[in-house]
């Protein structure tokens, strides 16, 4: 019995990684600017919005590295054996543009939350994406892994940040599980850009992909499993942190829409220096993590889904095309963060309204793989998983419809 | 010069009857590799209203790039069957190996030679070139997508270095695919090709290779897919596959699969004791990290005595380092190989051992061997029990992969 026990555990800790770091990447800077923002304008009352996230986070995350497990292909891979080339290179190719307003979100997360450091941009940036650069062009699959492991580690800053603000903690815990419907235009925006930034396309390619690289099999997908759920709560909780932190600096006291993340973190400043510090510093993790992952994330996808050569492990001889995309991924996303007069807002919307029109298809593609029995054997979903499958997909669409239609209008605006 | 025809130009090509009329399109073409591995022996057609039709080769009067010509017209109704390979629908975007570059690529266009009235497979398109032909396929006229793709450096595999991966060893059978060429390959590289496939595919040609090509080719892959692989094979097949794996090997990755399943594969095996010992030991022992294969002699030995052993057994040579000497129960000396060549025959073997007999304890933490290794610079290290009495070797290939792990 025992013997079995230490058998489970020891697996779980080999199969950690992807999950955890999917779920916590989730959390970049443009999410943590929505999460902020949530906080700084409504106090306590998005809270209740976390739960259902995790769930719909839960059932979209466990389909994919259930796909990786069992099938022992990416997404990408599989989307391309079943529905060709055409439509594969078209979701490739929104994804491409979709991940590098993502990216300059990121490096411009990184600009300012180190400006709060007083380091320049004209530093920051540039050095940030050659520590990028490097650190995937140099490094191996297992070590850059435990790099990302220990960057997840960092956002434990968020949580002290929180505390030490000092919020209500008995509104915060009321109306986690109190919903609270108001029907205002701004209010209806934020729920739904919370749930927006929550699933994200590129997310799905990614973690079915680590899953694969990892090796995770069928065997030990149950403990795959829990790893992505726990991934997946320790998420909510940073997300509740966040929101918690500024609901009791900015929320509760004078409440008001803030320019961007760093905006937030000068706010924590009258509660201590320190709870400004771990939230500028959180910030500054979130965006380097991020801004490491989604250039990595997005030319494995493109390149495994077109069949061109990919991996670290190769040369860039070997794969020039990965490589390619790779660099110029960072290059441009840091590079645009540098233009004084680059409309950084409009391309984060942009952003959103490509991962909108993305995320429908992905959603679909993967309840419609994730059931083929020539494919999954006996782990296609169960009918009542189905249910809650198809049900948080069409609630998902269409909540991202929503968001893209109000993200088109402040385009055009 | 023959002319070439790509597949995402043969979908959608027009089929015409003795009179020159439309019959239909091409919908997918089929080779039966048992029959020809090269010719495209059926073409299906569809028109519009009525099902597949299949042409046969033989039907054929003409292939250009403008239309079939047809000289028999008395077309049969499609029907599918296992011994036919479908290029459009079995080839195309799927996975295969390509056996000269030794490494797994996904087929995203077919070129083929247009023979008179044949067409033969030619080779197999990876890469941009083959993926700008089949966005534009249908799309863009055929000679705009020809002119536009020359600037772009052709990426292909020869058909004859193609290899189809298929999990069912009946469909295997019928479509004449083996996997003769991957036993002629370095282990290593079997390896990288078989952990680049999905685990059914994955699992499919490590059932199909020789026990001992497989043996060598898994010590090759990493450890989790290793238990992987070995808990999925039957029973039987895993056990003679772990059999000749070296014994610390196969307990090695005995540890890694579910003690129920690895007790079933255990008992199968001829080696079970040996195995079943060596798991006693800790995992992070030197124990478990030594190999029980190695050569000792009495100590009282001559070169001649040594030299003789090792001609009657010459598998034992291959990897050999070093033999160990005891004087019965315990190990007394060591002596390098290379020592033999200069020594003649009448010496004794005691004369030739190493100033320095390092040896290190069967339950000694493996960091210990990594820094004996270090220290004296070792190639091989022998490991005595409690008693003194030598029961296996560690080499400095152990040490490498030990400390890659890490």
């Amino acid at each position: 019995m025992f013997r079995r026990l230490k058998y489970h555990i020891a697996v779980f800790f080999s199969v950690i990684g992807p999950g955890f770091i999917t779920a916590v990447v989730d959390n970049d800077a443009g999410g943590i600017y929505t999460y902020s923002q949530a906080g700084a304008k409504y106090g306590y009352l998005p809270l209740w919005t976390l739960l259902p996230i995790t769930l719909l986070l839960i059932v979209t995350q466990e389909m994919c590295s259930r796909m990786g497990a069992v099938t022992g292909k990416g997404l990408s891979d599989l989307i391309r054996e079943e529905f060709g080339l055409r439509t594969t290179f078209f979701m490739m190719a929104i994804l491409v543009v979709a991940n590098l307003m993502n990216v300059m979100a990121n490096f411009a997360g990184i600009a300012s939350s180190l400006e709060l450091f007083d380091i320049s941009r004209y530093y920051s940036v540039p050095a940030g994406a050659l520590i990028v650069w490097l650190l995937v062009v140099k490094g191996t699959y297992a070590r850059v892994e435990k790099v990302f492991l220990f960057a997840t580690v960092l956002y434990i800053s968020y949580i002290v940040a929180g505390i030490l603000v000092k919020p209500d903690w008995k509104q915060a815990a009321l109306y986690s599980v109190k919903p609270e419907f108001m029907f205002e235009a701004g209010y209806l925006t934020m729920l739904i850009g919370m749930v927006g930034t929550s699933v994200a396309p590129w997310m799905q390619f990614y973690l079915q992909a680590a899953i694969v690289e990892k090796g995770v099999g069928a065997k030990e997908y149950a403990e795959s499993r829990i790893e992505v759920i726990v991934g997946c709560v320790v998420m909510t909780v940073i997300a509740f942190f966040i929101i918690v932190a500024c609901a009791g600096a900015i929320g509760s006291v004078a409440p008001r829409d803030i320019k961007d993340a760093a905006d937030a973190a000068q706010a924590l400043k009258p509660f201590g220096t320190y709870a400004y510090l771990m939230f500028a510093a959180g910030l500054f993790n979130a965006s380097l993590f991020a801004a490491c992952i989604l250039p990595l994330s997005t030319a494995y996808t493109v390149c495994e889904g077109l069949g061109f050569e990919s991996g670290v492990n190769l040369g860039f001889r070997e794969a020039p095309i990965f490589y390619w995309l790779f660099t110029l991924l960072i290059v441009l996303g840091g590079g645009v963060v540098l233009l004084p007069s680059f409309p950084l807002i409009k391309a984060i919307l942009l952003s959103q309204v490509l991962n909108g029109i993305l995320l429908p298809l992905v959603l679909v593609f993967m309840i419609l793989l994730v059931n083929k029995r020539r494919l999954m054997r006996e782990w296609t979903n169960s009918r009542v998983y189905n249910i809650v499958a198809w049900t948080a997909v069409v609630v998902m669409i269409g909540l991202t419809l929503a968001l893209l239609a109000i993200s088109v209008k402040q385009l055009g605006g | 010069m023959a002319e070439i025809l790509y597949l995402t130009e043969l979908l959608g090509l027009k089929v015409f009857d003795l009179k020159g009329r439309v019959l239909g399109r091409v919908r997918d073409a089929a080779i039966v590799p048992l029959i020809d591995p090269q010719r495209v022996d059926r073409f299906l057609i569809g028109g519009s209203g009525y099902a597949w039709l299949t042409v046969r080769h033989d039907q054929v009067q003409r292939i250009s790039l403008n239309g079939i010509q047809l000289r028999d017209e008395i077309l049969t109704p499609f029907h599918n069957d296992e011994y036919m390979l479908r290029l459009g629908r079995d080839l195309l975007d799927q996975q295969i190996i390509d056996a000269q570059g030794r490494k797994v690529v996904r087929v995203t266009d077919v070129t083929f030679n247009i023979d008179g009235s044949e067409l033969k497979v030619l080779e197999v398109d990876v890469g941009l070139r083959s993926v700008l032909r089949r966005l534009a396929q249908g799309i863009l006229p055929r000679h705009w997508i020809r002119r536009l793709q020359e600037p772009i450096a052709p990426q292909s595999i020869s058909w004859q270095f193609c290899n189809i991966v298929e999990p069912d060893p009946l469909r295997r059978l019928r479509l004449n695919i083996t996997h003769d060429f991957l036993e002629k390959m370095h282990p290593a590289d079997i390896a990288d090709i078989v952990e680049e496939l999905g685990p059914e595919d994955r699992e499919a040609i490590i059932a199909s290779l020789d026990e001992e090509v497989a043996a060598e080719a898994l010590s090759e892959v990493d450890p989790d897919m290793q238990a992987s692989i070995l808990e999925a094979l039957e029973t039987e097949k895993a056990a003679d596959i772990m059999d000749e794996m070296d014994p610390g090997e196969a307990a090695d990755v005995l540890a890694e699969i579910e003690d129920e399943r690895a007790d079933e594969i255990m008992h199968e095996m001829e080696a079970e004791e040996e195995v079943n010992e060596l798991l006693e030991f800790a995992e992070d022992s030197a124990g478990r990290l030594m190999s029980t294969e190695f050569v000792s002699l009495a100590d009282d030995a001559t070169v001649s005595v040594a030299v003789r052993l090792l001609k009657e057994n010459p598998e034992s040579i291959e990897a050999l380092q070093a033999i160990y000497l005891t004087n019965g129960q315990q190990l007394t000396a060591t002596v390098p190989l290379a020592r033999l060549l200069l020594a003649s025959g009448e010496t004794s073997l005691m004369k030739l051992a190493a100033e320095n007999s390092t040896r290190v304890k069967v339950d000694a933490k493996q960091s210990r061997v990594v820094e004996l290794f270090d220290k004296y610079n070792l190639l091989e290290l022998p490991v005595i029990d409690a008693s003194g009495r030598l029961v296996g070797v560690i080499t400095a290939d152990d040490v490498i992969t030990l400390l890659r792990e890490n």
